[in-house]
């Protein structure tokens, strides 16, 4: 609640503090269900249906349970032509995780992305928050070892 | 040429406010707060400078209707969204240079008397975020933002408004929905941002690194910054260049540098030796270019000489190892995915090139596919809300344009021309 104080200082009017509550929201949650969006809409004292309309609308808000790490991994075309396709499949192999999907063991979740901006180093993923470029079929599975 | 806009990023503190102060940096704005509000705006508009987002909108037009409108409180948006794919220019400034657009951004209330700020900084650069709000914070503690900014009375708040992974929402009436709260899809325009923006006020948005331009604009003058590349569109510009090049990256050149120049000079040249056989001058949404093109300036007024458009400043490379047809379809599969819907020529028309796109990419296209892509682009060019709308189509128009032969290839041999 103090986080949505915060939050509201920066906001003309209590709407304006929807995306970031939903941020809010989603952190505690680690996804927006139902009981999150309804605390979101009362945080701000907006109407369930407004707040969902809104969240529906974002990419980055997730309307069912994640993995313990999300994988974003960037597909458009410069990373695209460096071979990001290639990894794609090469997750499904080893650990069964599709676009869009959760490994059964609830370890990942992989989100395809519309370019990270890191298309310098492309291919590139984000862990979470952490930012991975230079990809290849080795590097990716060292890389995503480490998340537990 | 001396680097302004990425001076020092190799640095490990250049993000640091004592690194920046003590390489001159926060000058500009003392400087700025001598000086009337109006004589800013005249010098902005004396220097010619144009918009960096994409439109090349001159900035001290833009800034001059917003001053212009008697309605406060007046609100001052840096669009940080990046989100055009082939991008990623603006995230050194954001990662590695935040005072210079925050110093960029308070001189730029000053002169709008906008008391409050956002950087509206895409969802997808959460490191940004950070480095970004520790800058903010810095700045509060050293009386550059806040109330009466270094004695001066002027007050100015400045916060970053986190987006949520929606491309459309680095146009800017999108942008401005999202901030208030909303879904984020376009407004009718007019009326403009500039009289009616963000909650019903006079609204400017500038692009991240428009706004870091504004440093060096008052710290030179206006007469010696247009000195500085092409007369027609002058300053330093960020050249982002990736694909089948040795060394991608971001490159600080003059305005109206060369194609061949930044490839060849600047990037080494096609890695491995290879032969170029595409460019995209300004990220996805910007018609393709032949090779024949590359002594072409990229600038504002140069690009549209031979067909396409600066955009973003993201050049994407191809050699002959690509398929384009690939690289098209692509391209349509995103604007398939960030169309915000609201208009149906757009919704329905990219979804369906991106259908035909795909077949023809796997195998599977019909003799007239290639005219009937060229029908339904041509039905969406001028038909929608948004500029997402046409982009996609021109996109589509000029490759086929360009490389007919790859999609007549596709077509008759069901299969790619790279790969036989
Ligand atoms: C679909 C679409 C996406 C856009 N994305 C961005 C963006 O990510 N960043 C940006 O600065 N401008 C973007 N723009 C341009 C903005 O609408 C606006 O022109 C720009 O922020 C104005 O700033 P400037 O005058 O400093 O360039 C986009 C425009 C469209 C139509
Ligand atoms: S052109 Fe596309 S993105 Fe723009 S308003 Fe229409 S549907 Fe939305
Ligand atoms: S295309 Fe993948 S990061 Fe830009």
């Amino acid at each position: 609640m103090d986080e949505i104080k915060e939050i509201l200082k920066k906001y003309p009017d209590r709407r304006g503090a929807l995306l970031p509550t939903l941020y809010v929201a989603q952190k505690a949650y680690g996804w927006l269900s139902q009981e999150a969006l309804e605390e979101a809409a009362k945080a701000l004292n907006l109407p369930p249906a407004t707040v969902k309309g809104v969240a529906t609308f974002y990419a980055m808000y997730k309307h069912k349970p994640m993995g313990r790490h999300l994988i974003q991994l960037c597909t458009n075309v410069a990373c695209m032509i460096m071979g990001a396709e290639r990894l794609v499949d090469l997750l499904k192999e080893r650990y069964g995780l599709e676009p869009g999907g959760t490994t059964e063991d609830g370890r990942f979740s992989l989100v395809i992305m519309e370019c990270i901006g890191a298309c310098d180093r492309a291919p590139a993923m984000l862990v979470d928050t952490d930012f991975h470029a230079d990809l290849n079929e080795n590097n990716i599975f060292e890389i995503l070892e480490k998340y537990e | 040429m001396e680097r302004f806009l990425l001076k020092n990023i190799d640095n490990p503190e250049s993000h640091r406010l004592a690194f920046y102060e003590a390489e001159g940096g926060y000058g500009s704005l003392k400087k700025a707060l001598s000086l009337k509000p109006e004589e800013i705006i005249g010098e902005v508009k004396n220097s010619g400078l144009r918009g960096r987002g994409g439109a090349g909108f001159p900035t001290g037009m833009k800034w001059d209707f917003a001053s212009r409108d008697p309605k406060f409180p007046k609100y001052l948006i840096c669009n940080a969204d990046e989100g055009e794919p082939g991008t990623f220019k603006d995230r050194p400034i954001l990662e590695k240079n935040p005072h210079l657009l925050i110093e960029g951004m308070i001189i730029s209330a000053y002169a709008l008397k906008a008391e409050k700020g956002y950087i509206y900084l895409r969802g997808e650069y959460p490191y940004a975020k950070v480095v970004l709000e520790e800058a903010i914070k810095e700045a509060y503690e050293k009386g550059y933002l806040g109330d009466n900014i270094l004695g001066s009375g002027f007050k100015f708040d400045l916060s970053v408004h986190q987006g949520a992974g929606a491309y459309i929402c680095g146009e800017e009436t999108a942008l401005i929905e999202s901030i208030e709260g909303k879904r984020g899809q376009p407004r009718i325009k007019p009326p403009f941002p500039v009289n009616v923006g963000a909650w019903g006020m006079p609204t400017v948005v500038n692009n991240v690194e428009t706004l870091a331009n504004i440093p060096l604009i008052i710290k030179i003058g206006s007469e010696e910054y247009k000195k500085i590349g092409n007369p027609e569109c002058p300053g330093p510009k960020l050249y982002c260049v990736s694909g089948c090049v040795e060394s991608p990256g971001v490159y600080e050149l003059p305005m109206g540098t060369t194609l061949r120049e930044i490839i060849y000079e600047h990037c080494g040249g096609i890695r491995g030796g290879g032969e170029l056989k595409a460019v995209i001058p300004g990220g996805i949404s910007t018609p393709v270019l032949t090779p024949d093109k590359l002594d072409t300036m990229m600038d504002f007024v140069s690009l549209p000489k031979v067909g396409s458009m600066l955009g973003s400043g993201a050049v994407m490379v191809f050699d002959q190892s690509v398929c384009l047809v690939r690289v098209c379809w692509r391209a349509m599969k995103f604007f398939e995915h960030e169309s915000c819907g609201k208009c149906t020529p757009c919704r329905e028309g990219v979804s369906w090139m991106r259908t035909v796109l795909e077949r023809i990419e796997s195998g599977f296209g019909r003799k007239g596919d290639i005219e009937l892509l060229q029908d339904v682009a041509s039905n969406i060019a001028g038909k929608t809300f948004c500029p997402l709308g046409d982009g996609a189509a021109g996109v589509v128009l000029s490759f086929i344009r360009n490389f007919p032969e790859e999609f007549d290839y596709h077509i008759e041999h069901k299969k790619c021309m790279v790969e036989a």
